[in-house]
């Protein structure tokens, strides 16, 4: 169905071509899963399926690439619209109208498709989506889950052969992720569609995938089978890492197939204790923060509904809960520069940060919101550092933090082209050049690969033994588990759970980490603790 | 692979019937958008023939009714009260210049107050500052605002009712790519005002002390970065869901489509400057005009010719639009033909001052216009339940 023949793609700004010599075939009806780190060329990849690579985006391509037996050289991304349905992270920027009916028309209305063929594809693609009674809602209503799944409509309307997926359920909540993909699995199996998916976030969808294309990070493409691929991957999701640490063959990609390998791994762990993820603090912690009674309203609407919340210097908190739970509110008002309707904050040795000026504000707590790119506004890193200094008016040196956090960041660079990893470490540089106390990251994971996450791990360790409180409002549970101390679940604006991270999320099913699915009712959460406990 | 049927004929509004309401009229659906804007513009000009408030009055009530009864609850529906205040705004506006900027008092007039006199230098004796106003001076200055303010409202009605990017729908396929440049900025907008707001947000957790240019340029910054990115992956989106499919345009249909456009325009041009200048060539005015729209109406249709898309769920024409645009039109003639009453009673005069009368005819054509509220199907309750 797909066809890369010896493909090199060279973008003219770079020395080293994206793509070197990729020779593979995805077959007809087949799920075929993209990996390999941010910025190996995973959307290139992507992108040169339909042509966008290089029609749209510039750049040379070398060999030939058919999608159903047409060349995408003669064949720019238009006249391959009824081949090749292509939808990218962020659902909204590729909206063209503003209903759910009429965006799943759209491209029908430009294939020039009859109005009553039109028609009934609309009703089937509803159904087929579980989208018909959204039908006439304007899109920016619907929720993040919603959204993605009339994207996903609005393409396969055209009833292409081939769907491209450009990582689907980053931006969602576990509930919402799982919507999306069995919407995916559905087209897989039911229509015999094509997917080629790329995805962060193995440990959602690598169960689902027939083939992986790996790309390791030189160019170069390995196509595969999913358990073959992972098995020597530079990336895996924690149920293979589990594997490969216990030694499974054939490799278990569903919690199923794992709890399966894993009974005599269990018995053998029976007797023992796992060691904690994160170590316990030596003495009590000092309180940092109170907040009682916190309460958002957004025209009328709670967003959060009286919340009381005490953080603990060196704690990592994890905040989890659903899109639109009331996370980053809750945030934003901790802060004190959101709106908030009524409660306290009190802040160890300092003012409430709501009555204080924004400059005050920010020495007592620091936020960094869910876009860091919004904090940055000049020509290089050092300009910004430089600029954190002077607003700070603290002894703390802006460069000292970012080189503890992320070394290695050239001066120079622009800040627009930073990885989103470096963006987020920057940000979070120029706001502790202020020195608060207490730290609120909002869904910093967002768009990280397995190593970004990895690096900010640290980044939150160092920020702990510092003796701050830190916050991290997040969807990822994998995360989650290895970074935080606590765990606090917002549902419709109300904290529904707070405790331990261990006693928060194994008892969850949404929450619950792979290896805690694979080991429960063993109170295991990282493939790290399995390690230990088995040494 | 997918044999998409790739007709290439227009989009035409004689598909197959997509609305439910065959054989009932009075199933919920949403009027044509050019029925709605027929109706209003034609209300419009039966407005610029009249200076009596008392018909003046009538039109807003009828205008009123009819937007109540038929307006939906998209967000679009719910401005007809912002064109009211800005209704009431320009008869202010009106009332106030007349009361300030005196054209003087004659002996028949009936005195009011007066305005502390400003004198003005010899060379600027041309307008009066202050001085004594009238009570006809006043009135004749509210009907007159009032007669812009309910041609303004015509126009709110229309906006108000049909809705925007339907009515885009409507235009010609030639001019199909201006009305998706149209439909993106109106949804893009939002999306601006909401990544300033951010951004704004973000600019206050870092307290930056930057005033004037340089607090501006760490908002605008990001946000247009942000707003290119944004608009870059809504290209990418459209162009791989087909947007701009070439249809059988060749280079020569092209060319003739260029220089058709081109001559019409002139022809327009030359006709304008014909009407309007009395000392020009008699060829230069209507015929010259008529020969330019003919030439425009040939390019656009040869332009449309090389797009080839449908529409989904062509807004049909059938009785009620027809309807609805007919008693806008009627009134109109009713109002313009000065048939069957009294053209003075159109324009009351104010010596004497005295109570306008009602003229018969043109009050029934007022009144024939608000028939829309019911000759218009209700608007679907899907619409209504569309508020957010």
């Amino acid at each position: 169905m797909i066809t890369f023949d010896q493909v090199t793609i060279q973008y003219e700004d770079t020395p080293e071509p994206a793509l070197r010599d990729v020779d593979l075939t995805v077959e007809e009806g087949e799920l075929c899963l993209v990996v390999g780190h941010t910025g190996v060329g995973k959307s290139t990849l992507l992108g040169a399926v339909n042509g966008l690579v290089p029609h749209f985006t510039g750049g040379t391509l070398y060999g030939r690439v058919t999608v159903d037996g047409r060349d995408t050289a003669p064949h720019p991304p238009r006249e391959l619209a009824d081949v090749v349905g292509v939808v990218g992270q962020d659902p909204v920027d590729g909206f063209v109208t503003d209903t759910v009916e009429e965006e799943l028309a759209y491209a029908m209305e430009q294939l020039a498709i009859p109005p009553g063929t039109m028609r009934k594809r609309v009703e089937e693609t509803l159904d087929l989506l579980g989208l018909a009674d959204l039908r006439h809602r304007p899109l920016h209503e619907l929720s993040g889950g919603q959204q993605q799944r009339v994207a996903i409509g609005s393409v396969l309307t055209a009833h292409p052969r081939v769907l491209v997926l450009d990582e689907p359920t980053s931006a969602l909540d576990p509930t919402a992720a799982e919507e999306v993909l069995a919407a995916v699995t559905r087209l897989v199996h039911d229509l015999g569609v094509t997917v080629l998916m790329a995805e962060h976030r193995l440990e959602r969808v690598v169960q689902y995938a027939d083939r992986v294309i790996h790309l390791p990070g030189d160019g170069r493409a390995r196509i595969g089978p999913a358990a073959e691929i992972l098995r020597t991957s530079t990336i895996a999701p924690p149920i293979v890492e589990l594997a490969r640490a216990v030694g499974w063959s054939p490799l278990p990609l569903s919690i199923r197939d794992a709890r399966r390998a894993a009974a005599p791994l269990r018995t053998e762990l029976a007797a023992r204790t796992p060691a904690p993820v994160r170590p316990a603090p030596a003495q009590e912690r000092p309180r940092l923060l109170t907040a009682r009674g916190i309460t958002v309203t957004y025209r009328g609407v709670p967003a959060v509904r009286e919340v009381d919340l005490d953080l603990n210097a060196g704690e990592v908190t994890a905040l989890m809960g659903r899109n639109g739970s009331g996370k980053s509110s809750l945030l934003w008002a901790l802060q004190g520069s959101g709106p908030r309707r009524a409660g306290t904050v009190k802040v160890a040795g300092g003012p409430d940060p709501h009555d204080v000026p924004a400059a005050r504000a920010r020495q007592l707590v620091g936020l960094v919101p869910q876009t860091p790119a919004d904090l940055l506004y000049l020509e290089s890193v050092k300009q910004e550092l430089d600029q954190a200094d002077s607003e700070s008016g603290t002894t703390v040196k802006a460069r000292a933090v970012l080189d503890r956090l992320a070394p290695g960041i050239d001066d120079a660079t622009h800040p627009r082209d930073l990885s989103e990893g470096q963006k987020l470490a920057l940000a979070l540089a120029i706001q502790l050049s202020a020195a608060p106390r207490i730290v609120l990251l909002d869904e910093p994971t967002r768009g990280l690969d397995y190593r970004a996450k990895t690096a900010l791990i640290g980044v939150v360790d160092i920020l702990a033994a510092e003796g701050r409180a830190v916050v991290i409002s997040t969807h990822d549970v994998e995360f989650a588990a290895r970074a935080a101390d606590r765990v606090v679940v917002m549902a419709e604006g109300d904290v529904v759970d707070d405790g331990p991270t261990a006693e928060v999320i194994v008892s969850s099913p949404v929450f619950a980490p792979q290896t805690a699915k694979i080991l429960a009712p063993l109170p295991y959460l990282t493939v790290g603790q399995v390690k230990a406990a088995r040494s | 692979m997918t044999a998409v049927d790739r007709t290439t004929v227009q989009a035409s509004a004689t598909g197959p019937d997509p609305s439910p309401d065959v054989g009932g009229r009075r199933l919920p659906r949403a009027l044509h958008p050019m029925a709605w804007w027929v109706w209003a513009l034609a209300l419009a000009t039966a407005v610029s023939r009249t200076d009596n408030p008392l018909l003046l009055f009538l039109v807003l009530a009828v205008l009123g009714y009819v937007v109540t009864a038929r307006r939906t609850e998209a967000p679009w529906a719910r401005g007809f009260k912002y064109y009211l205040y800005l209704a009431l705004t320009v008869v202010v506006i009106r009332v106030v210049f007349r009361a300030v900027f005196a054209t003087g008092i004659t002996s028949r007039d009936h005195f009011l107050f007066s305005l502390p006199h400003i004198p003005t230098p010899d060379w600027y004796a041309g307008i009066k500052i202050g001085g004594p106003v009238s009570l006809e001076a006043l009135l004749s200055a509210a009907t007159d605002g009032l007669r812009l303010a309910c041609m303004l409202c015509c126009i709110g009605a229309a906006n108000t009712l049909a809705n925007p990017k339907r009515a885009l729908r409507v235009l010609p396929g030639a001019l199909y790519e201006l009305g998706v440049a149209v439909t993106v900025a109106i949804s893009v907008a939002p999306q601006l005002v909401q990544s300033v707001q951010r951004v704004v947000r973000a600019r206050k957790l870092r307290a930056g002390k930057a005033q004037g240019m340089q607090a501006l340029r760490g908002i605008v910054v990001p946000v247009l970065e942000d707003a290119l990115e944004r608009s870059l992956r809504l290209a990418a989106a459209m162009d791989s869901r087909g947007y701009g499919r070439a249809g059988r345009a060749t280079r020569r249909s092209r060319h003739i489509t260029g220089a058709l456009m081109l001559l019409g325009m002139c022809g327009l041009c030359a006709g304008a400057y014909g009407l309007l200048d009395a000392t020009a060539p008699a060829f230069l005015g209507l015929p010259a005009m008529g020969l330019g729209a003919l030439l425009c109406v040939a390019g656009l249709h040869l332009g449309g010719r090389r797009v080839t898309r449908t529409a989904y769920r062509p807004d049909p024409w059938r009785l009620p639009e027809w309807a609805v645009a007919g008693v806008g039109v009627l009134s109109a003639v009713l109002l313009l033909a000065n048939l069957g009453y009294d053209p003075a009673q159109l324009n009351p005069t104010f010596y004497p001052l005295t109570w306008p009368a009602l003229p018969l005819v043109p009050t029934a054509a007022i009144l024939l216009a608000g028939t829309a509220g019911f000759l218009a199907p209700p608007p679907s309750p899907a619409q209504r339940a569309d508020a957010p």
